[in-house]
């Protein structure tokens, strides 16, 4: 007797808002088995599946919710793990509510199945049975007599260089970092994606015999053209996210003012929130405000508060709607007690005579017509100014491209915004040998954006090896 | 890892580290800097790079806070976890004529190679090199080996002129038409050089040393104001025109963490009673 379908899906247990707001574990716990296949239950494995189109990296969705629901999980690993080859990242950080699930046909009725916690669970049970991911058909590395270049070893790199060396090619990544995995290691936090994750997920990609290269800053170390004039036949760049932006408002450089990237940096990627047992310092401060909307803003703020400060607010110009966050994140956030300031805008910064920022005036802001985003243009409102005593300030505003790579590449034509200008359906840049993709062709996206724009470049890097 | 060949102490609490890194000695070039890391706790740290050959690559460092006393330690033979580069802008070299090059403490490592192209370029080269006393005065012979003329001072007299640099450095543009200065040092002594330059109209460039995490402009960490526009001196420098710096600005964002860089220092010298 076929069961009533739930129409509920299952719950992740997380830490509790009280207790993880004091520490940097993870805050999603991840499924039990039992739920696990509590929610896989629920996929009604459609004829037509949709959810796979929502997926940049074409997982095989229904296929490997199938093998959870049967109990096979060596089964679903190999499935996850023939498209992606990083699936405890994307089961964490990815937006699937835009993505796989909002294709999900359940959608429609009720809640779609939770696509990306079982993505999680099922990767993390690869994870803890390593035996499993050893067994697929290895085959001999580097059959294919063509070496291939990938710059930086973000998500983009990472997922090119995995794809290429899957296909038999002899890949070498360029990271300018200590460590690989880019902005899965410097940017998004221990809490929303343990780093022992993220350097498993790159020990994979090595166990395909991707060689990867630390310390090498390319366009400075050595040069795209230096290396295309050493044996290789193509090169991937995803050097990522550049120049961090500022407000542009005085008193920006006062000490205590750090950009998001500077700021998640020195705690993720350098440990500060462990200092003094790592040496790089943070002062986090007591209070402080985070200025942006985006998911960048949600874990500088978040990060603020671990690090030991008693009042973070994050100040949006503009509506709760408009933010850019996940609504997952803001929601994460907001049960921290991290406050909104919402329709608020900073004038300028005030310091103290050390140089030291003390408080910012902000003012207020209303919404009017929308403008060429869609999102209703904030406008000032006049008389509203007020000031606010702080003692940190994060800016969140983005980036713009790093100009290293394209100002000592040769010939590359850039956009006028210096991203590099590629081809969408396969990466390639003006130049035929050099292929781009994540921020650095797209500006600032999500990671499984730059996963997509690898793994399209490595088809079209195999089909041009190939051909030539 | 990043193999230490030779260690020399220069000077009280100077060093000198060649590290084997041969693909950042291919692409030196004066004015750059490396960024390293001692080992897996360390902090990211900038050092101009003070001379290369084949194979390695020399830095000079002074023994101030818990990395350089840590790294003080280390000998021939040891090695560093991470070290990249060449990082930054080289200096703008040119055919100039008549130049004044200014080395202040461990800067002086930084002028060397700066003086040695600049002479290759076939300027007149006049150096001036000054420390707070004769126990921290380093290379005199290797910069006179690359210089026209070479004047040393010391501020109690121990060695040299007892002088700041600033006072040859005047009485050299009273004397005789230069093209430009160059002055590589403490903050407090590039913006006493700048001072000093501005009303002869002398181009003058100073390397920027604020603090720094990834080098790669990615962070904005050492952003610095030239002009009334904030550029990253890691990306857009080192070297700015010393008539554009806010120099204060430079010397509060250096002491952002005086308090941690303390508490780290005596963590460190607590755990290594000896040291």
């Amino acid at each position: 007797m076929p069961e009533k379908l739930n129409l509920n899906r299952v719950p992740m247990p997380r830490q509790d808002p009280k207790v993880r707001r004091g520490n940097f574990d993870e805050v999603a716990l991840g499924y039990t088995e039992e739920q696990a296949l509590e929610e896989a239950r629920r996929c009604i494995q459609c004829k037509k599946p949709s959810c796979k189109e929502g997926c940049p990296v074409n997982v095989d969705i229904p296929e490997f919710i199938n093998a959870v629901r049967e109990n096979n999980m060596r089964e679903a690993v190999k499935i996850l793990q023939s498209k992606n080859s990083l699936p405890a990242i994307c089961g964490r950080v990815c937006p699937q509510e835009t993505q796989c699930e909002a294709k999900c046909n359940l959608a429609k009725k009720s809640a779609p199945i939770a696509i990306g916690r079982l993505e999680r669970y099922v990767a993390d049970w690869g994870r803890a049975h390593p035996e499993v991911t050893a067994e697929r058909e290895r085959q001999p590395f580097s059959i294919v007599d063509k070496k291939v270049a990938v710059v930086g070893s973000g998500p983009a790199g990472l997922t090119c260089a995995c794809d290429l060396a899957k296909l038999g090619y002899a890949v070498t990544i360029f990271e300018a970092l200590h460590v690989a995995g880019g902005v899965l290691m410097y940017g998004i936090p221990e809490f929303r994606l343990p780093k022992e994750i993220v350097q498993s997920e790159v020990d994979y990609v090595k166990s395909w015999g991707v060689d990867i290269k630390l310390n090498q800053v390319i366009g400075k170390t050595k040069t795209v053209d230096e290396i295309l004039g050493n044996g290789f036949g193509a090169v991937f760049l995803a050097p990522g996210a550049g120049a961090p932006m500022f407000l542009g408002i005085p008193g920006e450089n006062l000490s205590g003012i750090y950009s998001a990237n500077e700021f998640l940096t020195r705690t993720n990627l350098m440990k500060a929130y462990l200092f003094p047992e790592y040496d790089t310092p943070i002062k986090a401060g007591k209070r402080v405000a985070v200025f942006g909307g985006g998911n960048v803003a949600m874990d500088a703020a978040r990060c603020a508060l671990r690090l030991g400060a008693s009042e973070v607010s994050i100040i949006y110009r503009r509506s709760k709607i408009e933010m850019p966050a996940r609504a997952e994140e803001r929601e994460n956030a907001e049960e921290e007690g991290i406050i909104f300031r919402l329709l608020t805008n900073p004038l300028r910064f005030i310091g103290d005579d050390q140089g030291r920022v003390v408080a910012v005036e902000c003012y207020e802001m209303e919404l009017g017509e929308p403008d060429e985003s869609g999102r209703r243009r904030p406008i000032r409102k006049p008389g509203t100014e007020f000031v606010i005593e702080i003692d940190t300030a994060i800016i969140a505003l983005g980036t713009r491209p790093n100009p290293i790579v394209p100002s000592t590449t040769s010939r590359l034509k850039l956009t006028k915004w210096g991203t590099i200008i590629t081809d969408e359906a396969t990466g390639r840049t003006s130049r035929d040998e050099i292929w781009c993709g994540g921020d650095m062709a797209t500006g600032a996206a999500t990671v499984i954006s730059a996963m997509g724009a690898g793994k399209r470049a490595a088809v079209s890097i195999d089909s041009y090896l190939k051909s030539g | 890892m990043y193999s230490i060949t030779s260690r020399e102490d220069l000077a009280s609490g100077i060093y000198l580290f060649k590290v084997e890194a041969e693909d950042i000695a291919k692409k030196a070039k004066p004015g750059q800097f490396i960024i390293l890391r001692m080992d897996d706790k360390g902090e990211r740290i900038p050092l101009t790079i003070a001379d290369w050959d084949e194979k390695t690559v020399t830095i000079v460092f002074m023994k101030v806070g818990k990395t350089t006393q840590k790294l003080a330690t280390l000998s021939a033979g040891d090695s560093i976890a991470d070290f990249v580069g060449p990082l930054g802008q080289p200096t703008e070299i040119e055919s100039f004529g008549r130049v004044i090059v200014v080395g202040g403490g461990v800067g002086i490592a930084s002028i060397f190679p700066l003086a040695r192209e600049l002479k290759r370029k076939r300027n007149t080269v006049i150096s001036i090199i000054g420390s707070r006393n004769k126990d921290l005065l380093f290379w005199e012979d290797k910069i006179r080996s690359v210089s026209d003329e070479v004047i040393a001072t010391t501020d109690d007299g121990s060695y040299g002129r007892k002088a700041l640099v600033t006072q040859p450095l005047k009485e050299i543009l009273e004397r005789e038409k230069i093209q430009r200065v160059f002055a590589v040092g403490p903050v407090i002594m590039m913006k006493f050089c700048a001072a000093t330059t501005k009303p002869f109209d002398v181009k003058t460039m100073v390397s920027l040393n604020p603090i720094m995490v990834d080098g790669t402009g990615m962070c904005g960490c050492c952003r610095v104001e030239v002009g009334g526009e904030t550029k990253f001196a890691c990306v857009d420098g080192p070297d700015f025109d010393a008539h554009l710096v806010d120099f204060d600005l430079l010397m509060m964002r250096q002491r952002a963490y005086l308090d941690e860089e303390k508490k780290a220092l005596e963590m460190w010298e607590k755990s290594c009673p000896k040291s």
